[in-house]
């Protein structure tokens, strides 16, 4: 019997909550995005969230075997990565920029750094902006939804804040649909890439992560409130030249972006202060793209660019240790 | 005052482990057998082991001093029953090693030492009371095993207001103390006016997790005419750890590196308040305690009253023996117990449970990265960032990890607990607080 038993030190005892699971139900989060991404977009949709997914288990497989490092592919996060790439995608993506996609997140979104948990950047939004920047027609081609069962035509059609931006540049005024059409943001029923468009799916997700206890509050809170306020206020002073907050809210990837890939446990701060000093920062960096800058959309570049102060930012706000006191009797 | 109408305190952290103890809690405490031979480590308390002062051959009673204490910070020890002394020799230790220990053969007939007498507490001062308590060998029994007349002995500067009785029991799966609180509520009020006494303060709060409501019925009632106050705490792990129960209690922080005699504050266990009143009342030392034994690997989980020095495998046996093959046998709690190497060792003054877990009761094993996911720093009461120490530790820069406070760790295991990548932090945490200690010694 003896040599049978464990020594280990405590604790003896372990939550079960592991990696895997974590990641699973990240993953459960997104099906109703994912949902309503096919619903709108039809069978395209499904095949770029597939190609996603199956490219970056595939690069994330192959690039541990080369490595001769031990098979992650169990843990699950390859998978959601590839989902959370394909939300980022636009519905009309060809086969070539998932799939090139899929292996930009993997080998030189995470892999390169050491895999899992090393990474200093969203894998995803790495793989999204590599392709922005180099594929600038695939990735601005936009759709409008053709919904399954309706006899519409996927037509070509600008997204919301896309449409705007150009507005203001042509006209320096709001286009009408930055005033109205809110209904419909809601529900998802417009153009953009396949995560973006419904607010509902996306709320529900992050609802369960939060009821899970997954992600905390922080971030999605310091962001979006961030966003409505810094929003709110140029919106304020120039209601002709800046859009109403819920229009910041509803189109483009806000809430994906605040629900999902900020709150990207590896690449955000530990700590309460520290979550909500990076969702501000996010906030305010995708206000100010996405009214000052040249592309019309700003999250990815705003969590991205905050993804690079998390180091910085952890160092800042390291919690108050129980007993750095002086004696109180 | 009614329980309900409690506010309940806690502190900030921690979290809620399976609570394990349904399977002991409405066992009343029964006295274990003797057994065939007793096996009293001179080594049981936090401090200088105890000196033999018997050899093979002496004839002892119940209760007779065979080991003397060797300094200030230790305790002399006792026979736990009346016999014959067969060795005095290495035998294992709970710690894992072979210890000096005083080996008696029982005669049965199990009778005190006359020379044993009691006294009424009213007619003693507080130094005749502490040097009883002294005398008795009486330990922190919440598994600490601190001297208690250390903790009796503030220096004249530091002014002691607040006596807090820890009847917490935080620890899954572990029922002596709620028990204890139930069955002996007289002797363990007895013991806190003794504790006062020696304090010379009024002021006595016990503290008891909101899982034990009959428990904090019945000491609030029965405490209520003595002034002594019952605070209902909230249920969450580690409630009973000492800082934060001053915490939850009192609101004061000990500083770092100190003891709770700084904030005003000493601890005891609810078990060690009952042993105090024995110590005094009837003269008799700390010789026997309640274990709960428990745990899926043991067929009836009881709660028993142990001679100290009786093996692990008798009490297993007093259980109905093992409920299949045992993976790990847990001296203590499955959050902070120590693992044993086999049922040989004796049970001793600090132990307050033994745990068997069969292989399908033990989590994995194997870890992954850390995912940076922060749930070790929201769970630690200490409010560390364990990660950052243990990934320092395990690339030895000991100096780096020294930044982050390892020291103040109280070794809970909250952080390993909740760890999702299975990491072992509270183990990398030990080991970067043993190398940093070395070179403190060092210099």
């Amino acid at each position: 019997m003896e040599n049978q038993l464990y020594l280990s030190s405590s604790p003896h005892i372990h939550s079960g909550e592991t990696t895997d699971k974590v990641m699973r139900k990240v993953i459960y989060a997104l099906l109703p995005a994912c949902a309503v991404a096919i619903y709108f977009f039809g069978l395209p949709a499904l095949m770029v969230l597939l190609l996603c997914t199956l490219g970056c288990v595939a690069a994330e497989g192959i690039s541990c075997k080369l490595q001769g490092r031990n098979m992650t592919l169990g843990d699950g996060s390859a998978a959601l990565t590839g989902i959370l790439l394909g939300l980022n995608l636009p519905p009309s993506s060809p086969w070539w920029l998932a799939l090139f996609g899929a292996a930009i997140a993997i080998l030189i979104g995470k892999q390169v750094y050491g895999g899992l948990g090393y990474n200093p950047f969203n894998p995803a939004l790495v793989a999204r902006v590599v392709l922005l920047i180099s594929f600038p027609v695939q990735m601005t081609s936009w759709t409008s939804p053709a919904p399954l069962g309706s006899d519409l035509d996927a037509v070509t059609s600008a997204t919301p804040l896309g449409a705007m931006k150009t507005a203001v540049m042509l006209t320096g005024k709001l286009p009408e649909l930055a005033h109205s059409g809110f209904s419909q943001y809601l529900i998802g029923n417009m153009a953009g890439s396949l995560g973006e468009v419904s607010a509902i799916a996306l709320l529900l997700g992050g609802g369960y992560l939060l009821w899970k206890r997954i992600i905390s509050w922080h971030i999605p809170v310091a962001f979006i409130g961030s966003v409505l306020i810094i929003g709110g206020i140029f919106w304020a002073v120039s209601p002709e030249k800046y859009p109403n907050p819920l229009f910041h809210l509803l189109t483009g990837g806000l809430l994906l972006g605040a629900l999902f890939m900020a709150t990207d446990m590896v690449t955000s701060p530990v700590t309460d202060k520290g979550m909500l000093i990076f969702g501000f920062g996010c906030g305010l960096l995708t206000v100010l793209i996405r009214l000052f800058g040249g592309y019309p959309e700003g999250v990815s570049f705003a969590i991205l660019l905050m993804n690079a102060a998390t180091p910085l930012i952890d160092r800042f706000c390291r919690p108050k240790i129980y007993g750095q006191v002086e004696a109180k009797v | 005052m009614s329980v309900k109408a409690m506010n309940l305190k806690t502190f900030k952290g921690g979290l809620h482990p399976p609570d394990g103890k349904h399977d002991s809690a409405t066992k009343a405490i029964e006295t274990c057998p003797l057994p065939e031979e007793l096996v009293i480590p001179l080594a049981q308390h936090i401090g200088a082991p105890a000196e033999a002062c018997v050899e093979v051959g002496t004839r002892v009673k119940k209760g007779s001093l065979i080991g003397k204490a060797k300094g200030f910070v230790s305790v002399p020890v006792h026979a736990s029953t009346s016999g014959e002394v067969i060795a005095v020799e290495p035998r294992l230790h709970p710690m894992g090693k072979a210890l000096p220990a005083i080996v008696i053969k029982p005669d049965g007939e199990d009778c005190w030492d006359e020379n044993l007498t009691g006294a009424d507490p009213e007619t003693l001062s507080a130094e005749e009371l502490k040097s009883r308590i002294l005398d008795a060998g009486i330990v922190g029994m919440g598994g600490a095993t601190f001297p208690a007349h250390v903790k009796l002995s503030p220096p004249p500067e530091k002014q002691i207001d607040t006596l807090i009785l820890n009847g917490v029991e935080c620890e899954p799966f572990l029922t002596a103390d709620h028990r204890i609180m139930l069955e002996e509520t007289e002797r363990i009020l007895d013991g806190i006016d003794i504790l006062r006494k020696v304090l010379g303060i009024d002021r006595a709060v016990i503290g008891i997790e909101d899982n034990k409501p009959d428990a904090i019925e019945k000491m609030a009632r029965e405490a209520a005419s003595r002034n002594i106050e019952v605070q209902a705490l909230e249920v969450k792990y580690p409630q009973g750890a000492e800082k934060q129960l001053i915490d939850a209690i009192t609101g004061r922080q000990v500083p770092s590196g100190t003891l709770p005699m700084e904030v005003g504050v000493v601890v005891h266990n609810v078990g060690t308040a009952a042993a105090i009143s024995d110590a005094v009342r009837l003269g008799r030392p700390l010789v026997e305690r309640v274990i709960s034994i428990t745990g899926p690997g043991v067929n009836t989980p009881k709660n028993l009253l142990v001679r100290i020095g009786t093996s692990l495998e008798f009490l297993v046996e007093q259980c109905d023996g093992l409920n299949g093959d045992p993976a790990k046998i847990i001296m203590g709690g499955p959050m902070m117990g120590q693992a044993q190497l086999s049922l040989e060792p004796p049970a001793i003054r600090g132990t307050s449970g033994l745990l068997i877990f069969r292989k399908q009761d033990l989590p994995r094993l194997e870890s992954g990265p850390c995912i940076r996911c922060g749930r070790c720093i929201g769970v630690c009461p200490i409010h560390l960032q364990p990660t950052t120490i243990a990934a320092y530790a395990r690339l030895d820069l000991f100096d780096e990890a020294a930044d982050y406070h390892p020291l103040d760790c109280i070794e809970c295991g909250c952080c390993t607990y909740i760890c999702p990548a299975t990491l072992p932090l509270v183990q990398s945490i030990r080991y970067a607080k043993a190398a940093i200690m070395a070179k403190k010694r060092t210099l």
